[in-house]
């Protein structure tokens, strides 16, 4: 089932074209790296996705029943949350929100849902305590239960390892993997590591220079694009 | 000298200076928190003396101060929110201008008029003998909406402050709900001004948020404990300036100053005791 359509879009930041005419479509239970070097327009693209930015051209398409505020969304941390006094509960709720409408208070629905997802990533034991002492791998992992609390069916990642040690890294590659394969969530992931992206992912989308590269992980690494790309960390 | 609790709440002024304070502080401290967390510390001091321009604006063509100086305020802070969130120009920079030239306007306009008379000189250092019972009602009205709107709010303020990207992407108006927080910011700079002044208004809004974030870990905790402490911190302000015969609103500054002092150990102890665990 095709959840978003990306028909011919080309999108601006600050009023110049980060990239033209990008075509493609995403089936449930993909799993989606973005790749491309700063500036490329991955933030652009990704932005468009989530529907905070309009393409200049072309038509970016929810499909399959999915809607704009279901999306789950890893954003960067930002310095606001370094010292933000939360506990890990009250973030985890906070991303059933969208379903709440009007409402203003949470329910038991919501609050089963916010038990469900630190179990499902194993943090039940982090509940209580507060966000900002937690370790990075630890903010992360409770970043990607509110999202999950937001969606049923896609997630989307902005660089979520940056920061994180190898082994810690690693663990969250596995963690998105498995929450791809098991639950059949469909995943976008921006990132720079391209590496774990080829190893993990369905598909690649490659922006630079204006141009994009879309296909399979197979089909990348033997495409003109990776090896361009990949040579500069060596062979993979 | 000898006044008993009862001797001193028998005064109409301390009764309406108690009627408007504690409903004023609990708005502040709630709103303080976000805030503080959103980095919009400024925008309560610039709200302020915006509203000291209004309020001189105001006496120089014989209006009613209050009711005169809420539209300007709410205006400035949907202004000052703009300002401060584009990227184009510089937000902190472009924040002080507009306090400093509203305060300075202000001063403009009344000595131009006669000098300052007692009210603006009132509403510079904060009096509670210039409370009428207009104000008082009005005031009491003013902070059940506030009271009221921030509780309504209150987890769609939590998600907006702790991540705005991840509440826009949601689906959440945070523009809104910025829009939300700058009015009900307005309104309580505007009511805490008779008693704090202009010059201090902005460390009630301030205080009470920050020192609570010394030693609570959880949002809730933070925003529960600024309110009480920052009642607190009015009432007995309110009573030591009764007192000591002092001004009322540095009174409760340098109390709120001391519990933050206080709770700033309280702190310091607890994370050398969490890093030795």
């Amino acid at each position: 089932m095709t959840i978003l359509k990306c028909d011919d879009v080309t999108m601006s930041y600050e009023g110049v074209n980060v990239f033209e005419h990008l075509s493609f479509t995403l089936e449930q239970g993909d799993y989606l790296c973005i790749l491309g070097e700063n500036g490329s327009g991955k933030s652009t693209l990704m932005k468009g996705i989530l529907g905070l930015l309009k393409p200049t051209a072309g038509k970016i398409e929810y499909l399959g029943g999915l809607v704009q505020k279901e999306i789950g969304y890893l954003p960067q941390q930002s310095a606001v949350q370094r010292d933000f006094p939360a506990s890990v509960c009250e973030v985890v709720l906070s991303g059933t929100l969208n379903g709440r409408g009007w409402k203003p208070f949470y329910g038991k629905k919501e609050k089963l849902l916010a038990e469900k997802n630190l179990e499902r990533l194993s943090i039940s034991s982090l509940k209580g305590k507060c966000y900002r002492e937690l370790s990075g791998g630890q903010q992360q992992r409770v970043l990607l239960a509110r999202a999950l609390c937001a969606t049923k069916s896609l997630l989307i990642l902005d660089e979520p390892v940056t920061g994180l040690d190898p082994l810690v890294s690693a663990e969250f590659y596995d963690l998105i993997k498995d929450l791809n394969k098991k639950d059949n969530i469909t995943v976008i992931m921006v990132s720079h590591d391209i590496k774990e992206s080829v190893a993990n992912a369905s598909h690649i989308l490659h922006l630079e220079n204006k141009t994009c590269y879309f296909g399979t992980a197979e089909e990348y690494l033997k495409s003109n694009v990776s090896n361009q790309f990949v040579g500069m960390w060596g062979k993979l | 000298m000898n006044y008993s609790i009862q001797d001193i709440l028998s005064y109409t002024f301390m009764q309406r200076a108690l009627i408007v304070g504690i409903p004023v502080a609990l708005c502040a401290a709630l709103l303080g928190v976000s805030l503080i967390l959103k980095r919009y510390s400024m925008i309560g001091d610039g709200l302020s003396h915006v509203g000291f321009g209004a309020l001189a604006l105001a006496a120089a063509i014989n209006l009613a101060p209050l009711k005169a100086a809420i539209p300007i305020v709410v205006v400035s802070a949907f202004l000052l929110l703009r300002i401060s969130q584009s990227s184009r120009i510089n937000g902190d920079g472009a924040i002080a201008i507009v306090s400093s030239s509203a305060l300075a306007i202000g001063i403009v306009v009344t000595s131009m008029t006669g000098g300052l008379n007692t009210d603006l000189y009132s509403y510079l250092f904060g009096s509670i003998l210039a409370l009428s019972q207009q104000d008082v009602v009005l005031s009491l009205i003013l902070c059940a909406i506030v009271l009221f709107l921030y509780i309504f709010f209150y987890n769609k303020i939590f998600s907006v402050t702790f991540d705005e990207n991840f509440s826009l992407a949601t689906g959440t108006n945070a523009k809104a709900y910025n829009m939300v927080i700058a009015l009900l910011t307005a309104l309580t700079v505007v009511l805490g001004m008779q008693i704090m002044g202009t010059l201090l208004i902005s460390s009630l809004i301030i205080f009470p948020g920050l020192t609570a974030m010394r030693v609570f870990k959880s949002y809730k905790a933070v925003v529960i404990s600024a309110a009480v402490q920052s009642v607190l911190c009015v009432v007995i302000g309110l009573f030591v300036s009764f007192y000591a015969e002092t001004a009322t609103g540095a009174t409760v500054v340098c109390i709120n100053l001391c519990c933050f002092i206080l709770f700033g150990i309280i702190g310091f102890f607890r994370t050398i005791s969490f890093k030795k665990d």
